[in-house]
């Protein structure tokens, strides 16, 4: 009886909230975007900045603030992970060893998955792709061997000092640009010529360090949530 | 390219359908991976290529990968049973 | 072609908004602690899709330039700044999405269930909270189940 009443409630409540949504969207027009920002930036990404992808000129200059808030939100994400499972240790240890296949794919895989991720991260200004993605695929990279074999220590020391450093290097990029009498995180070193792999100045710089952050964040916090209540992975823990 | 975005609509509602209807959470793991996996599909066409490849990376890759491992660690990670997941309200 | 771009826009609202819908449905109506995070999940996609739609012009191309290299041979664009916004956004997701992940793991260590409303009531026995309280939130038919299970999440 009173899982009925409380199915009801929740069934009328999203009813209503679709119908709500629904009113919204058909005055919404599609297709033909009332927005004026995104043309302006669209218009003279190139000349600010050098970039070709436009996405990452809007990411890393005209929002580059927002980009350093992202960063901080996710290191405090991963800290506070961290911190909560720091204190289990009371699971039994699930150490399965890992089947033939994943343990030959993961030796096949790891050095693709390397240049790859190093790849789209690199050219990011560019072509599709930046420090998030190509971080999360480096993160995967460094995961997939740990996911092979299990017994293997997990080293956090060496990801905390990367992660570190890259957080360290975007914002001494940024207080840079307040020298020149400029704003913080204004692109730095000229635009360059478009298309060029060394162009759009300082941001380049900005995706390799958001990749290694991101990148090494993503793989401690992995490495973490299989480690976790496994007391014979603990010790590794920085 | 109506029917493509029709045809990824379809499967991308069905595989949502099926985390929410699935009692195994191995088997509605693997289906939030196809929720995100269509999903890139639609943000590649609706040319937005950098939230695609993030979609890919991330939605369909990292986020399958860490539920899965919390399946483990929590004792849900088998194809047919739920220990205390009585889903009924 | 114009026919077409209402059709597209008219579906993919309808597919944002039935993510949406499946996903706070999601994390209303079941009990377990996993289901609600995988609710949080589809929401959140929801979400991004109705947002890039947004930003989508039926007549415009990805805003990458090619070749000649200027804004003029381009022509228009599809709007960049959506975009930019759900790749923050995505990249966030997966960071709350690990958070909310250690706390069911560490629910699961410290009380060994899932279940919002057995973790409620073993909380409310063991800090002695009001038991008028924590009995209404565990047995009441109308309690919510999102409150509970924010009460189980504060778990140390």
């Amino acid at each position: 009886m009173k899982g009925n009443a409380r199915a009801f409630a929740s069934a009328l409540f999203l009813i209503g909230l679709g119908l709500m949504l629904v009113t919204l969207f058909e005055a919404l027009p599609f297709g033909g975007a009332p927005m004026q920002v995104g043309q302006a930036i669209a218009g003279r990404a190139l000349e600010d900045t050098g970039a070709t992808n436009i996405v990452s000129a809007v990411l890393l200059a005209y929002r580059g603030l927002d980009t350093l808030g992202e960063v901080a939100i996710l290191f405090v994400a991963a800290t506070a992970a961290g911190l909560v499972l720091g204190g289990a240790g009371r699971a039994e240890a699930q150490g399965t060893p890992a089947g033939f296949i994943l343990r030959a794919a993961a030796a096949l895989l790891f050095p693709f998955l390397l240049v790859l991720g190093a790849y789209i991260v690199i050219h990011g200004h560019l072509t599709p792709g930046g420090g998030f993605q190509g971080g999360a695929i480096l993160a995967a990279a460094f995961f997939v061997p740990l996911l092979a074999h299990p017994a293997s220590p997990v080293n956090h020391g060496v990801a905390t000092v990367v992660e570190a450093f890259a957080g360290a290097v975007f914002v001494v990029i940024g207080l840079a640009g307040l020298v020149g009498g400029g704003a913080f995180l204004v692109p730095l070193l000229g635009a360059g010529t478009p298309g060029d792999l060394f162009s759009a100045g300082s941001l380049p710089l900005l995706y390799l360090a958001i990749g290694l952050k991101v990148g090494s964040e993503l793989a401690g916090l992995m490495a973490r949530i299989a480690a976790a209540g496994d007391p014979a992975r603990q010790g590794g823990k920085a | 390219m109506i029917w493509l975005v029709l045809v990824t609509m379809a499967v991308m509602l069905a595989a949502a359908l099926a985390v929410i209807g699935l009692r195994s959470y191995l088997a509605a793991v693997a289906a939030i991976s196809v929720v995100s996996l269509a999903l890139s599909v639609l943000f590649a066409i609706l040319r937005a290529p950098d939230v695609a490849l993030a979609e890919a990376a991330v939605g369909a890759g990292l986020s399958g990968v860490l539920l899965a491992l919390t399946l483990r660690r929590v004792g849900l990670w088998t194809p047919a049973a739920d220990d205390d997941g009585e889903d009924r309200p | 072609m114009t026919m077409d771009a209402e059709m597209l826009g008219k579906a993919l609202y309808a597919g944002a908004v039935c993510l949406v819908l499946l996903g706070l449905y999601g994390m209303v109506v079941p009990r377990n602690l996993m289901r609600i995070v995988l609710g949080l999940v589809l929401l959140e996609s929801g979400v991004n899709l109705f947002l890039v739609a947004a930003g989508f012009r039926a007549d415009a191309a990805a805003p990458i330039l090619t070749a000649p290299f200027t804004a003029q041979a381009a022509g228009p664009l599809v709007d960049p700044v959506p975009q930019a916004l759900v790749l923050t956004a995505i990249v966030i997701g997966v960071g709350v999405l690990a958070l909310g992940l250690a706390l069911v793991v560490r629910v699961k260590e410290a009380y060994g269930t899932l279940d919002t409303h057995a973790v409620a009531n073993r909380m409310a026995r063991e800090t002695g909270a009001d038991p008028a309280v924590t009995a209404a939130g565990a047995r009441t038919p109308g309690a919510l189940p999102v409150a509970a299970g924010r009460t189980a999440e504060d778990a140390p």
